[in-house]
């Protein structure tokens, strides 16, 4: 039997359950990729509507209109206008929020007048009942001369009916009008008609407005002509379309005073954003996360390590011995342990950053942080990136998105990879480790917990300093408004936070993983080879001699390809009280900054042919050859911490900020002033603790 | 006719006008048409921002914002 495929898009307001519809008809047939030249985050999946009908499902930016007001916003008008686009549907789905019907409505019928196949999936009717709304759906759908089809996308029921909702719409002709735009713009629309050669006036309209004067001079002359300024009519546009869905919703639906309306919210509201206890709270919330990212996952770290461990002396006692069992165990499984060992603490942060993005409290954050972060030229929207920062910033750089100012915007990406992401995690949780006994507590709290958030409050403030410089270099383009929804409270969809959990970590072991992976095989390479025959002349050296393994691993090391790229950057490092080591493992840290603890191990491990130890115990038992005490000191360690608190060691970073900001300026800059206030840190912590 | 920005928390007034082209575009399409009811939920710490309740949903925006939102008595 032959098979079908017809395009879908799901359009939506914010908040309307999009995505958690996204899900239920994909489940996890998903891909998150890019909109090309962009990087507004794009999903798609497929799902088989019947027997012989798939559909190709695209997610769109929430959107309350199609006129864009951010690249976001952008995009999900583009899908939905631009037949030239290649994701330009058979069939639409708007997904509409019950609780906020009237709203919803307003981007739905746009979509109606340009003549397109809709079917609207009714979200959270259950909600809306509870809030004593009543709508009567068969209505809604005559009023609209559209299918409606009431679904709960959590518990993913109605899903079959939306199906064949549209599979049926596909077959069907959409040519009725909600409102017909002529009626307030009839002579130019007929005009531009004509010079768009179509008669879909609403369109023509969304054309007009939506022009740009430089680019399009015939559209320019007609505006002129018929003195239509954009901004003028859309608001014109926009009052009469609301009119007319004012009449619809209360001819569908009816609302009954319900003791409790709005009242949990409200009630949670008085705690959660209270003048005092809600800073509280929030700060609560944060040391719940770093408690939660450092204590709780180091038991399935152990786990990990543990297996790691055992894998190598297998792998490493079953191949046979020689360069093979070499690359295997100490480039592959060294570089893997690295990072598959970091899969908990990612897991954690992402669950909680979905999870309150889901309960509604990430926008409550918003609202109590935003007067604050103005002073620092940021918005209550750079809360989000900056928070997600801690986990990593590129998503989070790419979630600044969502803030419309263009000044507010670039001062977010600008200072959000200061923020201590999770691949600073690796470095700061094993350097705490070896200079701060785990026994060591303050109070009820343990030491090494403490200095890991003093560490993040570090980077937080550096970030907000940075910001308040920017603030007064850079130049504001246009006005900014902040204006968000505060949605009502609500339980996380426990989905949706294990969506986003798996998404992350894939996205990690996947894309930063290839990059630790192929960078621990050079390693292996670099450090296991020398020019010319230095390594038999070390092994001749010392035949025959007292401890000369030892000495041989430790010499040949030193004269491997690594070790000149290290020798060479020592001069510049050992004021930071850095050696040559570290200075291996600071280059190929500019790939990614968790690719210190693989370079640490790989190249410690090649240094100690004897046995495979955990990384942590081989890097304390190694001594500075001027003492004769531990190399990794206090104060070697803090000024580590630091460098790699500031320093701009991530080139994944540095290509989301050149798309982001579509030029090569700001992340040359962004690595320069980064790199410049880790050396000057660096340098003078250490200088003074030494 | 009072500015959004200083009528008291908690009661009910009407959207009258909206004094900036930008913002007014923003606010329409979310459903704060002329004519609608407008009640300020909340402030923030420092009275800004502020949380006001426009056609059934709770909207977050800055006092800035809100003094150009004009309204009357309902």
């Amino acid at each position: 039997m032959n098979t079908t495929k017809i395009k879908v898009v799901l359009a939506g307001n914010p908040n309307s359950g999009k995505s958690t519809l996204f899900n239920a008809l994909t489940g996890l047939r998903q891909k998150v990729g890019n909109y090309p030249g962009i990087t507004v985050e794009k999903k798609t999946g497929s799902c088989s509507l019947d027997d012989n009908i798939k559909a190709d499902i695209t997610d769109t930016p929430g959107a309350y209109s199609l006129y864009p007001k951010s690249i976001d916003e952008k995009v999900a008008q583009e899908v939905i206008f631009n037949k030239k686009d290649k994701d330009y549907p058979e069939v639409t789905v708007v997904v509409a929020d019950a609780t906020n019907l009237r709203r919803a409505i307003f981007l739905i019928t746009q979509i109606i007048d340009l003549k397109m196949k809709v079917v609207l999936a009714l979200n959270m009717v259950d909600l809306s009942l509870k809030q004593g709304i009543i709508i009567e759906v068969r209505k809604l759908s005559e009023a609209l001369n559209i299918p409606v089809i009431a679904i709960n996308a959590r518990k993913q029921e109605g899903i079959e009916n939306l199906k064949k909702a549209i599979v049926k719409a596909n077959t069907q002709e959409y040519t009725h009008t909600f409102f017909n735009v002529k009626t307030l713009f009839k002579d130019i629309i007929e005009q531009t008609n004509l010079l768009r050669n179509s008669d879909n006036d609403y369109g023509s309209f969304l054309t007009l407005c939506l022009q740009d004067i430089n680019k399009d001079i015939k559209l320019a002359n007609l505006s002129k002509k018929y003195q239509f300024i954009p901004s003028r009519a859309q608001a014109q546009e926009t009052i009469r379309r609301y009119k007319i869905i004012d009449g619809v919703v209360e001819s569908c639906s009816t609302e009954i005073k319900v003791a409790g309306n709005r009242s949990f919210t409200k009630w949670l509201d008085d705690i959660l954003i209270h003048p005092i206890c809600g800073y509280f709270i929030f700060l609560g919330v944060l040391f719940l996360i770093f408690q939660a990212i450092f204590s709780w996952s180091a038991y399935p770290m152990d786990l990990i390590d543990g297996w790691f461990t055992n894998l190598s002396i297998w792998v490493a006692a079953t191949l046979p011995t020689g360069v093979f069992n070499d690359l295997i165990v100490k480039g592959v499984l060294a570089g893997l342990g690295g990072i598959i060992i970091f899969v908990p603490q990612i897991a954690f942060l992402f669950a909680f950053i979905a999870f309150l993005e889901d309960t509604g409290y990430m926008a409550r954050i918003g609202f109590i942080t935003d007067k604050i972060l103005r002073g620092f030229g940021l918005n209550g929207r750079s809360i989000i990136p900056l928070l997600s920062g801690a986990a990593c910033a590129i998503p989070a750089i790419m979630s600044a998105r969502t803030i419309t100012s263009w000044k507010e915007r670039m001062i977010t990406i600008m200072v959000t990879p200061l923020m201590s992401c999770s691949a600073r995690l690796p470095v700061y949780t094993l350097i705490i480790a070896m200079i701060i006994p785990a026994e060591q507590s303050w109070g009820p709290f343990n030491l090494q917990g403490l200095v890991m958030m003093a560490f993040y409050l570090l980077g937080f403030l550096a970030a907000l300093g940075t910001a308040f410089i920017l603030k007064f270099i850079l130049k504001a383009q246009q006005k900014g408004f902040y204006i968000m929804e505060m949605p009502s409270y609500k339980m996380p969809d426990w989905r949706t936070v294990i969506y986003t959990i798996v998404e992350k970590v894939k996205v990690f072991l996947f894309d930063a993983g290839k990059v630790i992976i192929a960078i621990s095989i050079i390693l292996w390479f670099l450090s296991s080879y020398a020019p010319g025959n230095k390594f038999e002349q070390i092994e001749k050296k010392w035949v025959g001699k007292e401890n000369a393994e030892a000495n041989i691993s430790s010499e040949k090391l030193e004269a491997s390809y690594a070790g000149m790229i290290g020798k060479s950057i020592e001069p510049a490092i050992k004021p930071l009280g850095f050696d040559w080591k570290i200075g291996i493992a600071l280059i190929t840290s500019f790939a990614a900054r968790e690719v210190f603890v693989g370079t640490m191990s790989t190249i410690y491990s090649v240094g100690d042919n004897s046995n495979i130890q955990s990384i942590r115990e081989r890097l304390e038992s190694v001594q500075n050859p001027d003492t004769g005490k531990a190399f990794f000191t206090t104060a070697v360690g803090i000024s580590l911490m630091l460098f790699y608190a500031f320093a701009m060691q991530c080139m994944s970073t540095l290509a989301i900020v050149r798309r982001e900001t579509n030029s090569w300026k700001w992340p040359i800059i962004q690595f320069l002033y980064m790199g410049g206030l880790a050396y000057l840190s660096s340098f003078i912590a250490y200088q003074i603790l030494n | 006719m009072q500015k959004l920005s200083d009528i008291t928390i908690g009661k009910e007034y009407i959207v009258k006008s909206i004094n900036d082209d930008e913002l007014a575009q923003k606010l329409l399409e979310m459903g704060c048409t002329p004519g609608e009811k407008i009640i300020v939920e909340r402030k923030a710490p420092f009275d800004d921002p502020i949380a006001i309740i426009v056609s059934g949903f709770m909207l977050s925006i800055r006092k800035q914002d809100a003094e150009k939102i004009i309204v009357k008595k309902s």
